[in-house]
């Protein structure tokens, strides 16, 4: 805010009222919801686009050809228990243990891989039946809007590394809690997209 | 600063609230069961009719999804004062406008634009 004070003939004077302190990181975590949600908005926009087009097989494969709904149930458990682990993490990375933190973001990582190879397989099962992206509408739309979450949980385990090495460097301070915090929201909304991914992608292009 | 300062630093931004063992073991539990009936649903054909087994599959997603919301990433309203709350609900009205709209606006060019039988099999 600023207030003005004007007499005749002077020049206007402007006094900025004193900004008081911000913590470092006090608004990390908001500001992080915030790109998330603006993140939400780019799936969203994919989950339109697969609504939109997902019905237009030009004549080519259709869902009920393609999925494996057993191995999307394997992913789906991965994606699962590498939540939860996660979860354990922050629980030991409260309680300062570094050791135990740095095993259960070990774990999440190797089941993020676990998913991330599962999904890779499914790909390369799927092109090498000739239902590649160029196919089809739908199976455009199916890789953008599945390579797109793909391509998140492949940063995140990128991001996990790097904070798994920074945390063995300087331990649990306190950037490193937030950046690992920061690592949870994102992780666990991984896991919200694909809830949305496994019913409306798998579970209702199979019913359709 | 002494590990206590960063706890109490931490607890007075309340945003990033850690949830707690049993917050966690509950919340994975209730989304092994909401992941499971739909895929048990939809693998087995339990129900016939495939209308009525989409809106269930959907009733259990976006049951899941709040769970997930409460917790693992730990939505409340007063999480960051208010803001990521607000945050969330424009993001859900903003998605709620682009999946029906475009559902709904694409759905009525198709059907009124679909060419006929006869001209889909010349179609490549």
């Amino acid at each position: 805010m600023t207030s003005t004070a004007i007499t005749a003939g002077a020049e206007p004077v402007f006094h900025l009222e004193e900004e008081h302190a911000h913590a470092e990181g006090g608004s990390t975590m908001l500001g992080f919801w915030l790109y998330l949600m603006s993140d939400c908005l780019i799936f969203a926009m994919l989950f339109a686009a697969f609504g939109v087009l997902g019905g237009n097989y030009a004549a080519g494969p259709a869902p009920k050809d393609l999925f494996d709904l057993g191995l999307v149930a394997v992913n789906t458990t991965m994606l699962l228990l590498s939540s939860i682990t996660y979860g354990f993490a922050m629980l030991t990375m409260d309680k300062g243990r570094v050791g135990e933190t740095q095993s259960w973001l070990a774990v999440t990582m190797l089941f993020g891989l676990a998913f991330l190879s599962i999904e890779l397989y499914e790909f390369a099962h799927m092109i090498h039946e000739g239902a590649t992206p160029q196919r089809s509408a739908f199976l455009s739309s199916f890789f953008t809007l599945v390579g797109t979450h793909g391509l998140h949980v492949t940063f995140g385990i990128v991001w996990m590394v790097t904070l798994m090495v920074q945390v063995a460097r300087h331990g649990l301070i306190e950037a490193n809690r937030r950046r690992l915090m920061c690592l949870s929201m994102f992780w666990h909304f991984l896991d919200v997209v694909w809830i949305g991914v496994f019913t409306f992608v798998y579970l209702m292009g199979t019913l359709r | 600063m002494s590990a206590q300062d960063h706890a109490g630093h931490d607890h007075t931004h309340g945003g990033a609230a850690h949830g707690s063992l049993k917050g966690y073991l509950i919340g994975f539990v209730l989304s092994v069961i909401l992941t499971a009936i739909p895929f048990w649903l939809v693998m087995d054909g339990v129900i016939d009719n495939k209308q009525a087994t989409a809106v269930i599959v959907m009733a259990f997603a976006a049951v899941q999804i709040i769970v997930h919301m409460v917790f693992f990433l730990h939505m409340t309203p007063a999480s960051e004062g208010g803001w990521s709350m607000l945050a969330l609900i424009f993001t859900v009205i903003l998605v709620v406008i682009v999946l029906s709209g475009s559902l709904w606006v694409m759905y009525h060019l198709n059907a009124n634009m679909m060419p006929g039988l006869h001209e889909m099999r010349q179609m490549p």
